[in-house]
């Protein structure tokens, strides 16, 4: 395969005297879904933090598009390309939706009135608008808070939020969790259809057979490490369980 | 199918603000005032003296609005309009031979300056204690609403400061432009710039943001700490200007007097219809909420109903506007 978009290697955190992550590695590639799993307490969460800029690694290294970097804040891993969506979801529940999309990346009027910090809430919504429609998010309106809305709606838009800024890399952490049937659905399209435009995803799940349903590759962590990588298509729901729970581990995983 | 969608909202969303229902409640209290003594209670003067009584509280729940947007309180902005007037009138007498009656309108503008300076110095400590260390801003404000107040009193020896410069007193203080108070138009202007900015910039988004989900707002890359000490900076340096005024209005710095304008600033921001929770709230609601208690306390001395009904009938007010913003969110957050 290709040059690796992402590729973390033997990263290791502590938090005081808990070890989360002892030597992990992971990799994702341009293009493709990849799925995170493992049990609860296995690091995922962390590891995600670690790769979005949440926390900062003890040690290991981290090169993204072939070059060594750090990732000091969130805001140095949107830089990059790299988007979240965290899995208590992080929306502003007063706000509406559009806000919420816009939210730390508001657009300004033109001119004098921009420059005052005044800003553009008319094109945020056309194009808050816009964006949804492109992702099959169904709101009755684009005006109300978040708050007011379905757990699915809400989710729906976190998940559109990091689609619609990322350029290279999304991290979704459980995304389909609070959703119905339907909505689940919906999201898991989202997903592919990022895939197909060329960004790398990343799944966090707890749900088999949505993960062998939806990714390309599935790399396992055990203990704060990788054990198991596995070519979707090639693999089952047992393989992926023994991998999680330690009944089965690969050498040069 | 669109636009019947957009009208129900509309009016749902007309009928479901906050500032919709204060604004018929103070309505409301004009009209029946206005009905038992029409004579009394419609006159220019009685909302000339309305209007300035207001001003000072109204500058003071400006700020305030802000604050309690973010889900803190401020309850130094009192004492900090204590220790700013004292300051400013102090440094002007001192500039004038220990009096500053007859100064002249350059010893005004620097005890503007110190005034606002004073103020914001309380704001910036209030701002930097809250935002940086994560003590809660009650705890802060509290502490601060004690030294302030000391604090003008150990530079004022706990007198009242006077030598108010009359060209201030009679400019600011009770002139009037076209009729209208001068006090008034500051108040006005404050208010203005101050519901403008909330409403459509940034800074106003992030504060909304921030008192929504704070946890949210840092992982946007919103500079949260930053953006706590600038809005606490904004309601001490409000303060400020308010002691100034009240200065002017007074033309003498008096150190009692102010032990309940705190109480009287959040009464007002929270009646407006701006949540304790954080996160929603507007300056509108602020002004019509400051005008409650004031249109009680007027009319019931109009109409001779004994004075001390007021506090008791703006705590019913009051009580039931958070009963009411607290039942809505529960509604919202079964969903």
């Amino acid at each position: 395969m290709a040059e690796p978009l992402l590729d973390a290697r033997d990263l290791v955190k502590h938090y005081g005297s808990v070890e989360a992550l002892r030597g992990a590695s992971f990799t994702a590639y341009a293009g493709e879904v990849v799925s995170l799993i493992g049990d609860n307490g296995a690091g995922k969460s962390t590891l995600v933090k670690c790769l979005s800029g949440a926390e900062q690694p003890d040690s290991g290294t981290i090169s993204f598009d072939g070059r060594t970097i750090s990732l000091p804040t969130p805001t140095a891993a949107r830089a990059l390309g790299i988007e979240t969506v965290y899995q208590d979801l992080a929306v502003a529940p007063d706000l509406d939706p559009a806000a919420n999309l816009f939210l730390g990346r508001e657009l300004r009027k033109p001119g004098v009135l921009g420059w005052l910090g005044v800003l553009d809430k008319k094109e945020m919504r056309r194009l808050a608008t816009s964006s949804f429609g492109d992702l099959g998010v169904t709101l009755q309106s684009v005006d109300v808070p978040i708050g007011s809305l379905s757990g699915g709606q809400r989710q729906s838009v976190a998940v559109a939020r990091s689609v619609v800024w990322a350029s290279k890399l999304v991290f979704m952490d459980e995304p389909t969790a609070a959703l119905g049937v339907v909505q689940r659905e919906r999201v898991l399209d989202v997903i592919k259809r990022v895939r197909d435009q060329g960004m790398a995803v990343v799944l966090i799940s707890h749900n088999m057979p949505e993960v062998l349903a939806v990714s390309d590759r599935v790399e396992v962590l055990r203990l704060g490490r990788r054990v198991a990588r596995f070519r979707a298509a090639d693999t089952t729901v047992e393989e992926l369980v023994g991998a999680m729970t330690g009944a089965l581990s690969q050498e040069d995983a | 199918m669109t636009s019947d969608v957009r009208e129900r909202t509309l009016a749902k969303r007309l009928f479901s603000a906050n500032t919709l229902w204060i604004a018929l409640v103070l309505l409301v209290l004009i009209a029946v005032f206005g009905a038992i003594r029409p004579d009394a209670v419609l006159t220019t003067f009685t909302l000339q003296t309305t209007l300035v009584e207001t001003s000072v509280l109204l500058v003071l729940s400006v700020g305030m609005t802000y604050v309690i947007i973010t889900s803190g309180i401020d309850l130094s902005v009192g004492s900090v309009l204590v220790f700013s007037g004292v300051t400013s009138a102090m440094t002007m007498n001192a500039m004038n031979d220990g009096n500053a009656t007859d100064a002249g309108w350059g010893t005004v503008l620097v005890g503007l300056v110190v005034a606002l300076v004073s103020g914001a110095a309380w704001g910036l400590l209030n701002g930097l204690l809250v935002a940086k260390t994560g003590i809660p801003p009650l705890i802060v404000t509290l502490g601060s609403f004690g030294a302030a107040l000391g604090a003008g009193q150990l530079i004022s020896n706990g007198s009242n400061v006077s030598g108010v410069p009359d060209v201030l007193s009679d400019n600011l203080g009770t002139g009037t432009w076209f009729g209208i108070p001068n006090l008034v138009l500051l108040a006005a202007v404050v208010t203005g710039i101050g519901a403008l900015v909330l409403a459509t910039t940034r800074f106003g988004r992030y504060t909304y943001a921030i008192g929504s989900n704070e946890e949210a707002a840092r992982r946007v890359g919103i500079a949260v700490t930053g953006h706590l000490v600038k809005v606490y900076l904004l309601a001490g340096t409000l303060a400020g200007l308010a002691g100034f005024m009240a200065l002017a209005y007074f033309r003498v710095a008096s150190i009692t007097g102010h032990d309940t304008d705190n109480l009287n600033a959040i009464a007002g921001v929270v009646l407006g219809g701006t949540s304790l929770f954080g996160g929603a709230g507007s300056i509108v609601g602020t002004v019509l909420g400051v005008f409650i208690p004031a249109v009680l306390r007027k009319g019931f001395v109009i109409v001779g109903v004994n004075v001390y009904w007021q506090p008791i009938a703006v705590a019913i007010v009051l009580v039931a506007a958070v009963w009411f913003d607290q039942s809505r969110r529960r509604a919202r957050n079964q969903r």
